[in-house]
């Protein structure tokens, strides 16, 4: 069995308590003048090592051996599709995947899963990817975990790439968790900051943690390719220029690499959630302050004229005004987009979670203490059956509708 | 049929306050609960056991107060807990928790699903529970939000998509992931409270599991945190004041800046 990943020196540490300051998981404590590190606690952050003037905490290294990743090129972004239609995410992707390339001095790819491709494929190439790896086959049609994961794999075990980025979507969480499995990789997930490290050229993963209170750096130094899911609308899309060209490699796939112990048996959309809030640029939110759910009435048509989607808070889900799945927070979804208002929602933290790296939070509220505000980029004090409908109006005409 | 639940101790808050002095979390106090999506998950398991017949088994990964989240489980009517516990496993990331826990449920007779929640409200992966199904080459349908048919070697489930949801069908076994919207998780009975108290839980260690010792804790974990730190504070903060009459125009000149100037 291999020793402990960190250890106090009993000879050099002096019980001078700085790493119990420094340690953000509370792991550490004194027994006698002795720093002990509860390593159940502990996520190997590292943050006492230079916090102990006295070099008495070391930190040892995974043993994996440095491996030589020479052969691991390019970036590559899983092009997800729904329908024959490419997410939104995945040009996403491709903007910073062109940053990470460039920084590189790799390529962009993009591998594109589903049947009849051809044009997806052209529009791949013309926002940014050189190469697009096309697996085009009728099993592949609609997403299913296990085929879409086997042939991932299979692709990211045959051309070895250096970086793979996918959506954090519930497609691209399920599916890439599976591939980092298979393929020995690490993968980080909910990415909303990636970069090169110019020393290592390791993809420096941030993403946040703990409801977004802390944020955490991650880096898979020892394996390849270095896989993430990105969160919507942290990035830029890259824009479509038809002049762009690149290669679509048709790829051969085993036709074991196909079968699935599941089946979609139907698809059933889901009918007053027109807008995919996760993806949607405006999001107004509703919570218990909205009253009933005929007033939600209100933030639809708020939402109508930004063309937006309308969110909601856990308790205005729970009191069945509004389907789960415009639930936002720490147990619904995450939404990142330009502006967020919320209408009646006193901002938990839970909620918090789920929409506190919006760009802009316009938050509308009548008790002028609502923790709402301390996130908010514009905060109203006021009666939202005041205000929204008269937003509405002005909005409306401002835009011309 | 054998229903496994894989449930994670989390802390009970996520609102961990961060001291501006020293940019460090302040944790005290803050309790250790069962992670909210696992709750869904437990209480799915015994109601598939109800609908079906058979047992459910929790199992936890974690340092030994962990053995808390597996006898509330019991107090909910799980009939056995069994913890998942060694030092070996610190510093264990989604890839060596899920080999580690594959490696657990193998021990396990005869399993016919395993239910995990969609993620752990600490980390936010989502990950665990796929992996864990291709540690063990399984068929998954992650997200689910209800279970609509189930017999043996066979379960036919709707999964909650972005924009709708699908009825997919699996053949047994076969791994779940949960959501909120699966159920309402039951209240620990007095008799299941009792049960909890006077549960054995056994506890398997990195030796009892045929592990590879390459694959776990530090060692088998692919991802490493090279940084922890505080977002920056969210700027702005401007607040409006007055009736609706006078916010809203200044409200539409924010907004007109906002999206003219790119948002900030
Ligand atoms: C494990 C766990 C997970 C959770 N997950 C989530 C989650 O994912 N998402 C989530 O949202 N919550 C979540 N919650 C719940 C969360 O703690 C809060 O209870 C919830 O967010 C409160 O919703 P609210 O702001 O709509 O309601 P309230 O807190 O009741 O706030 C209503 C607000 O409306 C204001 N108001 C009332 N009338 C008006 C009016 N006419 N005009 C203007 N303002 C008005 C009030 O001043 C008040 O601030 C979770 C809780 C737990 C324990
Ligand atoms: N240490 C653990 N012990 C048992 N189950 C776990 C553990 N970690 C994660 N899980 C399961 O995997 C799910 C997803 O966790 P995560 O990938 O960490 O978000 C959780 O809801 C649990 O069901």
């Amino acid at each position: 069995m291999s020793d402990d990943p960190i250890k106090v020196s009993d000879e050099t540490c002096v019980g001078c308590q700085l790493c119990v300051k420094a340690c953000p998981f509370n792991a550490i404590s004194m027994d006698d003048k002795l720093a002990v590190i509860d390593l159940t606690q502990c996520t190997l952050c590292g943050a006492c090592v230079p916090a102990c003037k006295f070099d008495a905490i070391t930190m040892r290294e995974s043993t994996k051996a440095a491996a030589d990743f020479s052969a691991y090129k390019d970036v590559w972004v899983f092009a997800e599709q729904d329908d024959g239609v490419i997410q939104s995410v995945t040009y996403e992707l491709l903007g910073e995947g062109r940053q990470l390339a460039d920084d590189l001095g790799m390529q962009l790819c993009a591998i594109l899963l589903g049947s009849g491709m051809e044009a997806q494929a052209q529009d791949l190439i013309a926002r940014g990817a050189e190469k697009v790896y096309l697996v085009d086959q009728p099993e592949l049609t609609y997403f299913q975990d296990e085929p879409y994961a086997a042939v991932i794999s299979e692709l990211v075990l045959r051309h070895q790439p250096n970086v793979l980025l996918c959506g954090a979507t519930t497609v691209g969480r399920s599916v890439v968790s599976r591939v980092a499995i298979a393929t020995g990789a690490g993968l980080t997930a909910d990415c909303t900051g990636l970069a090169i490290d110019p020393d290592t050229k390791d993809l420096l993963q941030t993403r946040p943690a703990f409801g977004g209170n802390i944020m955490a750096t991650i880096q898979s130094p020892h394996t390849r390719p270095q896989m993430a899911t990105v969160r919507h609308k942290v990035f830029k899309e890259a824009e479509p220029d038809s002049a762009r060209t690149g290669e679509v490699l048709l790829q051969e796939i085993d036709k074991a690499l196909l079968a699935s112990r599941t089946k979609r048996l139907s698809f059933v959309p889901e009918e007053d959630n027109i807008v995919n809030i996760a993806e949607a640029d405006y999001v107004i939110g509703g919570g218990r302050g909205m009253g009933s759910p005929e007033h939600f009435d209100i933030l639809h048509e708020l939402a109508e004229v930004l063309g937006g989607g309308v969110s909601a808070s856990r308790a205005a889900v729970d009191a069945n005004w509004i389907a789960y799945s415009h639930q936002v927070g720490q147990t619904g979804k995450t939404v990142c987009p330009k502006i967020y208002i919320a209408c009646g929602i006193s901002g938990q933290i839970q909620h918090l979670a789920g929409m506190s790296s919006s760009d802009v939070i316009i938050a509308i509220n009548k008790d002028p203490d609502a923790p709402i505000f301390s996130v908010a980029t514009v905060g109203i004090v006021g009666d939202v059956f005041e205000i929204v409908p008269r937003l509405t109006a002005e909005l409306r005409k401002v835009l011309g509708k | 049929m054998h229903f496994v639940v894989c449930i994670k101790q989390v802390p009970e808050k996520t609102d961990v306050k961060i001291n501006p002095e020293t940019n460090t979390l302040i944790r005290e106090g803050v309790e250790s609960i069962v992670n909210p999506f696992d709750t869904y998950a437990i209480e799915e398991a015994l109601r598939l056991k109800e609908r079906v017949g058979g047992t459910v088994t929790a199992i936890s990964m974690g340092p030994p107060q962990a053995e808390a989240v597996l006898r509330e489980a019991i107090s909910m009517g799980v009939d056995t807990g069994i913890l998942i516990s060694d030092r070996a496993f610190a510093g264990s990331d989604t890839w060596a928790t899920s080999y580690t826990l594959s490696q657990a449920i193998k021990k396990l007779d005869d399993v016919d699903v395993i239910l995990c929640g969609k993620q752990a409200s600490d980390g936010d992966t989502a990950q665990v529970g796929p992996g864990i199904a291709t540690h063990l080459d399984l068929p998954q349908i992650t997200y689910v939000r209800k279970i609509e048919e189930i017999e043996a070697g066979r379960i036919v489930g709707e999964r909650l998509l972005e924009t709708g949801y699908e009825v997919i069908e699996s053949s047994l076994p076969c791994l779940l992931t949960v959501v909120k919207e699966i159920n309402e998780p039951r209240l620990p009975s007095l008799k299941g409270k009792m049960a909890a108290r006077k549960a054995e839980i056994a506890t398997w260690t990195a030796a009892q599991l045929d592990c590879d010792p390459a694959k776990l804790g530090l060692d088998g974990s692919p991802t490493k945190v090279v940084k922890i730190f505080t977002p920056p504070p969210r700027g702005g903060g401007e607040m409006l004041t007055g009736d609706a009459d006078e916010v809203v125009p200044q409200l539409i000149e924010k907004l007109k800046a906002i999206v003219v100037g790119g948002a900030a």
